[in-house]
């Protein structure tokens, strides 16, 4: 019988200790695992991109249900041990469960440090710890109020960053008198200062927080000083303790960490502790690189695997802020014994100082520029004397032996055993020999086959690098995301080009861009297909083999094969006969599920693709149009009822909502487009998270754009205030129209609306008439060809291949 | 060996498929660009997501439901997914297509 391992945590360690373990050992133990979130393990270094907005949850999920499933490891999630019993060998959970253990691993990481200042409890104080504290965050932050983070270290600036990204007014204190003291000199830190400044983040040093104050929530700060800031939202980010109280009751020994040998072995023999918790040679860790390298140590262990030992090393730090370019690895304090070689260039913004001693590099700070972080760190690891390069070493690797100007040669001449990606310890001979041995082409091979650049993502431009250097020509790291791997050109580029040269179809395209592949793939020929769509939709033949299944047979595609189908209601509103013409096909046709919609619309599920024309017909002859549910176009306009009904109604909302999808149906568009039209502030259509949406006022129509309400969670820009139903109308279609000519396909209203800005947006639309006049007109000539009922040309005959079998092979032959 | 008639190349759309219901579940015969024919099971290894709804290029079809590319060829899946589906062989007379039975009575036995 297998040996029971029981593990106590399931964050990033223990995770990858499982990984090591399931490849050394795999049927050695039965494994069962408590995590206290009730979640999977994901990448928790890559919480603050979520923050941000830059990265959603399920992209940072390292390992999903399927994983735990997969190795028959049991994960009870929502489970804090409690207590562990080492005489019985047996831990028991807060829900009551207990569970016996053969080897028991201990990775309970940190908690995060809190202040002792008057008001630490009060609703609205937040850590910075796990994605419940990103949640919580990114709800706080709908209010678009003013914020407080109280540390000025990495995670502090990282949150102070993110916030700031969802739109809050953020202010960071800091006790010091610079920014990250313990990993950037005074130069550094004031220039870090200077760039969080400059992205509109007030920076406060030398602040030291006096109370936390608010009557039932947090109202705001008061400082030593007798300064007061006020804030609905204060995150602290002062620092993490190793999470030792559950070793500590149990008798096991506890210093700052958990106490482990260099084989992660706790004082109990039967008991090992790896990660955050963990105090090994009297050093506690926070960074990946060591904690991986423990569960390195610890899974080899468990295996009776090689005897591995767990050393000592400095890791590098980065900042995870998109734009803010800052390396620190070392030593870096004055001392008399050592000697400093310093490059500013203030124009640039530009600083990196190397601390020497004894002709070694023994610290590095870079900021602005820090991609020799990697050369330096090299250099100090292997301790180079570096006396024969000394005046030209601060200038980087590039100007070593014989200045090449190859941006190439500084990743060239790194060594076989050279670290590139920090996170998860991956050298440069094993991508390279990945590259070659695998035949890898682009950054998401390598990704998948050595999990270099995987992690934080820092590392990708020297990957890019290695992969330029070993495939030569064949590679091209080019400057934009290219499409897919059929082409090298991105999605703004091929817009471009199919415009200028007036291609017309999928094969042109194909033929004079250059494309790798002989038909594209699922990624390209969709937006291709819709590009093309869009730009020519007087003569480019739509091309149904190249759009997604949904798109071909007009309705949603279920994950048992069946399908469902929404009809148009015409601004949510609906009618005794419609709804028995409803419930007569629901009978009919046995519909097993019938759901009321979020977009005020009625879905009925389970149909099998071969009845989908037969429901079509029956709801068709009552009036139904297709709700275009399934389309990357526009789906619903929600609406209140406005003046019609309401007391406080201020204009004809139904009437708006109807008429502007009355106009608007049909159309196709890079991504979903849903409305909603407002009677009145009181919002009760929603429109303010919506891609396009309406708030009537007294004095007009209210037009607000790029709200989001699914992954993200993001309230509208108002784009202005027209005063007729007409403006209203030509000012939202000639809005979706440009997004139309512009977006990358499947990106949101939202998201390409930060990609232009919202002041061009409004400069295009509503200042320049001409312009917003002839978007206008566009979207008119389009639509003459794109509003035609799918669903009752399909009931008249059209793509019947598509509903029928080919064939049907009988039993009686199949018996023979 | 036997050879059932299914219908004819004309039937699939290019870069298409279509469904031949058999009393093991649905065979997705499928015409690429270039006018070959494949037939495999109408069940991707992933999910069990109907392959014969997925877009086709090349010698390969994306499911519908998770993106797996599974290839016509081979019946394995592409890229770093790992799986494989059945396939069927698929003979072309003129216009006229034909699967081989035996392979799918083997499977019931």
């Amino acid at each position: 019988m297998s040996e029971k391992l029981v593990i106590i945590g399931n964050g990033m360690a223990p995770g990858r200790m499982l990984e090591h373990l399931l490849e050394a050992a795999p049927d050695r133990y039965s494994v069962t695992i408590f995590n206290a979130e009730p979640r999977v393990n994901y990448d928790r270094i890559m919480l603050s991109p979520v923050l941000s907005g830059e990265k959603e949850f399920e992209e940072i999920v390292i390992h999903g249900d399927g994983w735990y499933i997969k190795h028959g490891i049991t994960l009870y999630k929502g489970h804090r041990i409690v207590a562990i019993d080492r005489d019985a060998k047996t831990v028991t959970s807060d829900q009551g469960v207990t569970e016996s253990y053969d080897r028991l691993v201990i990775a309970t990481g940190s908690v995060p440090f809190i202040i002792p200042v008057p008001g630490k409890d009060l609703p609205g104080v937040l850590t910075y710890r796990d994605l419940d504290d990103v949640n919580a965050m990114l709800l706080a932050a709908q209010s678009r109020a003013k914020a407080i983070v109280i540390g000025g270290g990495l995670l502090g600036l990282e949150a102070a960053a993110g916030l700031k990204e969802r739109g809050m007014d953020v202010t960071v204190l800091h006790v010091m008198p610079t920014l990250m003291e313990r990993q950037l000199d005074p130069a550094a830190g004031y220039l870090l200062q200077k760039a969080v400044e400059a992205r509109g983040i007030k920076v406060m040093t030398k602040a030291n927080t006096k109370a936390i104050f608010g009557n039932g929530k947090v109202e705001g700060v008061e400082l030593m000083d007798g300064t007061i800031i006020p804030a609905t939202l204060v995150v602290m980010a002062v620092g993490i303790r190793p999470n030792s109280a559950l070793a500590k009751d149990a008798g096991l020994e506890v210093n700052r960490g958990i106490v482990v040998d260099h084989r992660m072995q706790t004082s109990d023999p039967a008991i090992m502790a790896l990660g955050e918790c963990a105090e090994v040679g009297g050093h506690v860790y926070g960074l990946v690189a060591p904690l991986y390298e423990m569960a390195r140590v610890a899974a080899a262990r468990l295996a009776d695997g090689e005897d591995k030992r767990f050393v000592h090393s400095e890791t590098p730090t980065k900042l995870k802020v998109t734009g803010i370019d800052l390396y620190s690895l070392g030593d870096f304090a004055d001392g008399d014994d050592r000697e400093e070689i310093i490059l500013r260039d203030a124009s640039a913004g530009i600083y990196k100082r190397v601390v020497l001693q004894d002709n070694r590099i023994i610290g590095t700070v870079l900021f602005g520029e820090t991609t020799d972080g990697a050369w330096f760190n090299d250099l100090k690891k292997k301790a180079t004397d570096i006396s024969e390069m000394r005046d030209t070493l601060i200038f980087g690797q590039a100007f070593q032996g014989g200045a090449s100007s190859d941006p190439l040669a500084a990743v060239a001449a790194l060594a076989d055993d050279a670290e590139i990606c920090g996170c998860n310890g991956v050298c440069k001979g094993k991508i390279t020999g990945a590259i070659t041995s695998k035949g890898l082409t682009g950054l998401d091979d390598v990704r998948a086959h050595t999990k270099a650049s995987a992690s934080c993502g820092s590392c990708t431009g020297l990957v890019e690098q290695l992969l330029k250097l070993t495939l030569g020509e064949a590679y091209n790291p080019a400057a934009v995301q290219p499409m897919c791997g059929c082409t090298s050109l991105g999605h703004d580029d091929v817009r471009r080009l199919i415009k200028a040269k007036g291609l017309k179809t999928i094969p042109a395209v194909m033929q004079e861009l250059e494309w790798k592949t002989s038909c594209g793939c699922a990624k390209c020929r969709p937006a291709l297909n819709y590009y093309l769509v869009c730009d020519w939709p007087d003569q480019y033949a739509d091309d149904y083999q190249s759009r997604f299944i949904n798109e071909r047979v007009h309705a949603n595609i279920q994950k048992d094969g069946t399908y469902s189908v929404v009809p148009r209601m015409w601004g949510g509103v609906t009618s005794a006969s419609e709804l028995r013409a409803i419930a007569d096909v629901v009978d009919k046709f046995r519909i097993p599920t019938v759901k009321v919609t979020g977009g005020q619309r009625i879905d009925m599920l389970g149909i099998r693709k071969e009845d989908l024309p037969a429901v079509w017909a029956d709801l068709g002859k009552a009036g139904f149009v297709s709700g275009h549910a399934y389309a990357k176009g526009l789906r619903t306009v929600k609406t209140c009822v406005g003046s019609d009904w309401c007391r406080f109604g201020t204009q004809d909302s139904t009437g708006l909502g109807i008429r502007i999808e009355k106009f608007m149906w049909g159309s196709w568009t890079p991504a979903k487009v849903k409305m909603a039209v407002s009677g009145c502030p009181r919002n009760c259509a929603e429109a303010t998270c919506k891609d396009v949406g309406v708030v009537c006022v007294d004095s007009g129509y209210e037009i607000h754009f790029a709200g989001a309400a699914g992954l993200d969670i993001k309230g509208t820009e108002v784009l202005g205030l027209v005063k007729t139903e007409d403006e209203a109308l030509e000012v939202i279609v000639a809005l979706v129209q440009m997004y139309r000519e512009q977006a990358r396909y499947l990106e949101r209203i939202y998201k390409w609306a930060k990609r232009v800005g919202t002041a061009e947006i409004k400069k295009q639309i509503l200042e320049d008439v001409e312009k917003r006049r002839a978007y206008f007109e566009r979207f008119v000539f389009s639509q003459k060809f794109a509003q035609v009922d799918p669903w009752s040309e399909r009931v008249s005959g059209k793509d019947k291949h598509e509903f029928r079998p080919l064939a049907t092979v009988g039993f009686a032959e199949a018996a023979e | 060996m036997t050879w059932i008639a299914i219908g004819t190349i004309a039937d699939i759309p290019r870069r298409g498929a279509r469904c031949v219901e058999t009393p093991q579940g649905k065979i997705a015969v499928f015409r690429t660009a270039d006018d070959q024919v494949f037939a495999i099971e109408d069940h991707c290894p992933h999910k069990g997501g109907p392959l014969s709804q997925g877009i086709v290029h090349g010698a390969a079809v994306t499911c519908p439901l998770h993106n797996w590319v599974i290839s016509l060829e081979t019946g394995k899946a592409l890229g770093a997914d790992e799986g494989s589906v059945r396939t069927i062989p698929v003979r072309t007379e003129g216009e006229r297509l034909f699967i081989a039975l035996e392979a799918l009575a083997s499977k019931a036995a």
